[in-house]
């Protein structure tokens, strides 16, 4: 909304019972301000994405405090440590399990690139299974990188065309 | 029992006398052939007091070598505070085999089930011996001499999902690597990359390029 305004809260008196926006911003802030994250923690990783849950980081900030165990019930997968061979189809089918909008979060070196494991048994980057939407840098990285992440994801899925996705019938996802 | 090494071996060579010295930096170390190694080392449980198996490994020596692999136990006295290191070479360079200890220490279970998935090594009579890191139906053992640190391209262990995705477990890309020598062909020190800028110890000043 493009107003004089500065009121950071809604104010009756100046907007009365209307407020006029677009589809795509109203469906968009819904899905970027709750983000349920399902932590496939996998490693290291996984200590410092449980790191930013607590109080000190606080993911709550960000409305993505609700780490749900159940992929359909689950918006944003954050694959959180190394992903060996053995470990990636299960990656694949719990991604394949979450319903639609969805988005992928790669933290850390290893989940975005193999990390240091040049090996036999590492997946070089959880990019070979599934979309990735953002990458976090680090070995592992500070929760504050992953804020900054989920940050940029917000923004990401604020510029998502929601509205001609969801009522045009176009294909789901544009990843 | 005391452990000076001369004192081990006698001792055990008294009831063993295929037992045979080994060459050891730290530990008391005994060669025994495979055929006599479970006595062996239900001897050493059951009277000498090694009641404590702390690892079952392998050893590849070399794709010529032959006795190719030997296994290793390594065996510790709670009562006595010691350790004590078993080896045995495999008859078989192709097909290597060895007795499986998990009836004499549960902790060789899964032990063995590693040294079976990385070496190949096959435990006669162990209760479950299905690999343990690698997936079910993985073609090769990895900690081979002639099995590539970057691995060899092959099938994801779900066959769906690699279908889907077109990935494989492929070589992984060994830039500037791989970071490993063999034994002898330089020090092991000076060929890790990382040390190359780090080598400097009391003995050796620090370079002044860096």
């Amino acid at each position: 909304m493009v107003t004089s305004n500065t009121d950071l809260a809604y104010n009756t008196k100046i907007e009365d019972t209307l407020v006029v926006t677009k589809a795509d911003a109203v469906i968009n802030w819904l899905r970027s301000s709750s983000i349920w994250p399902m932590p496939m923690g996998l490693a290291c990783c996984g200590i410092e994405l449980m790191a930013s849950g607590n109080s000190r980081f606080d993911i709550a900030r960000f409305g993505a405090e609700v780490m749900r165990f159940s992929p359909r019930q689950s918006d944003c997968m954050i694959v959180a440590g190394t992903v060996t061979y053995k470990m990636a189809p299960h990656v694949r089918r719990i991604y394949d399990q979450m319903a639609e909008p969805k988005w992928v979060i790669a933290m850390g070196a290893c989940a975005s690139s193999g990390g240091m494991y040049r090996s036999y048994a590492t997946l070089q980057g959880v990019d070979r299974i599934i979309p990735v939407d953002v990458y976090v840098s680090g070995c592992p990285p500070r929760p504050e990188a992953l804020l900054d992440a989920l940050i940029k994801m917000q923004e990401k899925i604020r510029r998502q065309p929601a509205a001609r996705e969801l009522l045009g019938g176009a294909k789901a996802k544009s990843a | 029992m005391s452990l000076a090494p001369a004192e081990v071996l006698s001792a055990l060579q008294g009831k063993f006398a295929q037992v045979t010295a080994r060459p050891s930096g730290d530990h008391p170390a005994v060669n025994v052939p495979m055929a006599d190694a479970v006595a062996l080392l239900r001897h050493l449980r059951d009277e000498r007091g090694f009641d404590f198996l702390v690892d079952v490994t392998g050893i590849d020596w070399d794709v010529d070598a032959s006795p190719r692999f030997s296994v290793v136990w390594h065996l510790f006295s709670t009562r006595d505070h010691g350790y004590l290191r078993v080896v045995a070479a495999c008859a078989s360079d192709t097909e290597p085999s060895a007795p499986s200890v998990a009836a004499l220490w549960p902790a060789a279970d899964w032990h063995e089930r590693e040294t079976y998935d990385l070496l190949g090594i096959r435990f006669e009579n162990h209760p479950d011996l299905r690999r343990i890191l690698m997936w079910e139906g993985y073609p090769y053992h990895p900690l081979r001499k002639d099995f590539p640190l970057a691995g060899i391209d092959v099938p994801l262990p779900d066959l769906e999902v690699g279908e889907v995705t077109r990935a494989t477990a492929a070589p992984a890309p060994m830039v500037g690597g791989p970071f490993v020598a063999s034994t002898g062909e330089m020090n092991l020190t000076e060929a890790e990359p990382r040390a190359k800028d780090e080598s400097w110890d009391e003995r050796k000043e620090k370079p002044d390029t860096l």
